[in-house]
């Protein structure tokens, strides 16, 4: 059943966690296929197991049961890079430090780590900030590190977990922007978790919609957006309103569902 | 007020006008000054109290002295190098004392933080000798390390290096899960887990665990310097003591005082260099 030319493949993977005699099914069954250089977006309602998706593909948990298949191109590249939800930048390092640290862990030599990091700094906007410490900065350009460190160490498969959750609208949208450019011209086969449909539909070739506790696939929706993308131009496109609603359908049995089931707690 | 104008008062109610001329950058100044005069203001008025209690004889000038007694007997000690001399001896042992306890104390201490099973290993012993007061070791100290220079710095060790130690684990244990994971999804060894992550993200509570050492050293040298020891600056309160000499007793005390002021500049001065990136909110 394994597809050759997938990117990444999973088989029946399922994630239980043990806590206090009681089982909890974070997993269950997951079957999916990514394709190379396919940029996917995870959305779901809260505690489906996104994360726990990501983190077992990180290499960050083990899954319980089931297969993972990630097919490398380039052993001496990171097989994964991931941007954490959350403040991850160290505090304790420099912006120019932060961004480089995968090459650093690599044995870079010093000179061509701050090369390669002021490149990216430059791609994102953030020249000038190289040797400022991370208390100094906002969170919008802390993000900005935190994506320009995984793009940095150049990995085969890129894994964001809701990168611009706890940023302001504005920040969002320039950040989406940053993004696009930064990954159309990598094209790194990229999962990526969000909770906004609406940044799901700008960024991904395909979304998955994962179904409330235990976390399976319900739907895998194709985005049929021609690239380069624009975050603007993207919106009047017809195609987008009928997207929206379609995950939005998909999307609001879960969170429903996820909800009564609070609710029964 | 005329009577047009009260009447008109009268209509409209009263109007409340808050007007900004903006204040001057030298009254801001002006403020700063205030509170910097009043900073040092406050603790001359002490001494100058003091003094005149001590000269209308309220305060016995036996036991208490006066801040001129205290500073006649200081001048001397400092010309002929007395004072010096033992300051000298007393800030060496706290050195050798606080390397000697500070050191180990955080090599142990990244130890324990990062390795469970070194933690599970040490940390009964620890926690079982901590709560000794430090003082009651001290007799077995001086027969152990005899009555020279080893069993003061021992003692000033012994104190630092609990206190170093806790510290040090604990903030290792303190560092965010998602550090470690970024550190792991990156593929650092353990070498490099310990120079980018272990060792860099414990250095504040390290730090704190240096300044509550520190504290406790100057604690420990007056107590070290008690018995056997010839010279020190807690030796000369000890010394002051029987010779009913109280005068040369608070000289010891400020030095004492100033000692630690010194040491713990030097501390915080250290602090701001090696970790630049703490936002400081002093």
């Amino acid at each position: 059943m394994v597809n050759p030319t997938a990117a990444i493949t999973l088989e029946k993977l399922t994630k239980i966690f043990y806590a206090r005699q009681k089982e909890i099914v974070a997993l269950d069954n997951i079957n999916l296929s990514v394709r190379e250089g396919e940029f996917l977006c995870i959305v779901g309602p809260s505690g489906c197991g996104k994360t726990t998706l990501l983190r077992i593909l990180a290499g960050l948990e083990k899954q319980t049961r089931g297969k993972v298949i990630i097919r490398s191109k380039n052993p001496d590249k990171p097989l994964t890079s991931m941007v954490f939800q959350g403040d991850s930048i160290f505090p304790w390092m420099t912006v120019a430090e932060n961004v480089a640290y995968s090459l650093r862990i690599r044995g870079f030599s010093k000179n061509k780590r701050r090369e390669i990091a002021q490149q990216y700094l430059k791609l994102m906007g953030l020249e000038g900030f190289a040797d400022a410490f991370p208390h100094q900065l906002s969170g919008g350009m802390k993000q900005r590190i935190n994506v320009a460190r995984a793009f940095v160490s150049d990995p085969e498969i890129l894994l964001m977990d809701e990168p611009f959750g706890a940023l302001d609208e504005q920040n969002r949208l320039l950040l989406q922007q940053e993004l696009l450019k930064i990954w159309e011209g990598s094209g790194k086969t990229s999962l990526f978790i969000t909770h906004s449909i609406d940044e799901a539909l700008v960024l991904a070739d395909r979304i998955m919609v994962m179904t409330a506790h235990p976390g399976k696939v319900k739907a895998v929706v194709p985005v049929d957006i021609p690239r380069p993308r624009d975050i603007m131009s993207l919106r009047s496109s017809p195609n987008f309103g009928a997207l929206f609603k379609e995950i939005w359908l998909l999307l609001q049995e879960e969170v429903q569902k996820a909800k009564s089931m609070e609710l029964k707690k | 007020m005329s009577l047009a104008e009260e009447t008109l008062q009268k209509q409209l109610g009263q109007i409340i006008i808050k007007e900004a001329k903006g204040e001057s950058k030298s009254a801001v100044l002006d403020k700063s000054l205030f509170l910097k005069i009043l900073a040092f203001l406050s603790p001359s008025l002490l001494l100058v109290l003091w003094e005149i209690l001590a000269r209308l004889e309220i305060v016995d000038i036996r036991l208490f002295s006066s801040p001129v007694m205290i500073f006649k007997t200081m001048l001397p000690m400092l010309y002929s190098g007395e004072l010096l001399y033992h300051t000298f001896i007393s800030a060496q042992r706290i050195v050798l004392g606080f390397l000697a306890g500070a050191v180990p104390g955080v090599i142990l201490g990244l130890s324990m933080g990062l390795f469970a099973p070194i933690r599970a290993c040490l940390m009964p012993m620890v926690s079982a000798t901590f709560p000794i007061p430090k003082l009651a070791i001290m007799p077995l100290i001086l027969i152990v390390f005899g009555l020279g220079e080893a069993s003061k710095i021992f003692t000033i060790a012994i104190g630092v290096f609990y206190l170093v130690l806790i510290n040090t684990m604990a903030g290792v244990l303190n560092i965010e899960d998602i550090y470690l994971d970024v550190a792991k999804n990156f593929g650092a060894s353990p070498y490099q887990f310990y120079t980018t992550v272990a060792f860099p993200g414990a250095l504040p509570m390290i730090f704190a665990g240096f300044k509550l050492g520190m504290g406790t050293a100057l604690l420990l040298i007056v107590a070290a310097e008690l018995s056997a020891a010839k010279a020190g600056v807690g030796w000369m309160v000890w010394r002051a003591y029987d010779m009913f000499d109280i005068e040369k007793m608070f000289v010891a005390l400020i030095t004492l005082a100033f000692l630690g002021y010194i040491f713990s500049y030097l501390l915080e001065t250290a602090e701001k260099i090696v970790i630049p990136w703490q936002n400081n909110r002093r």
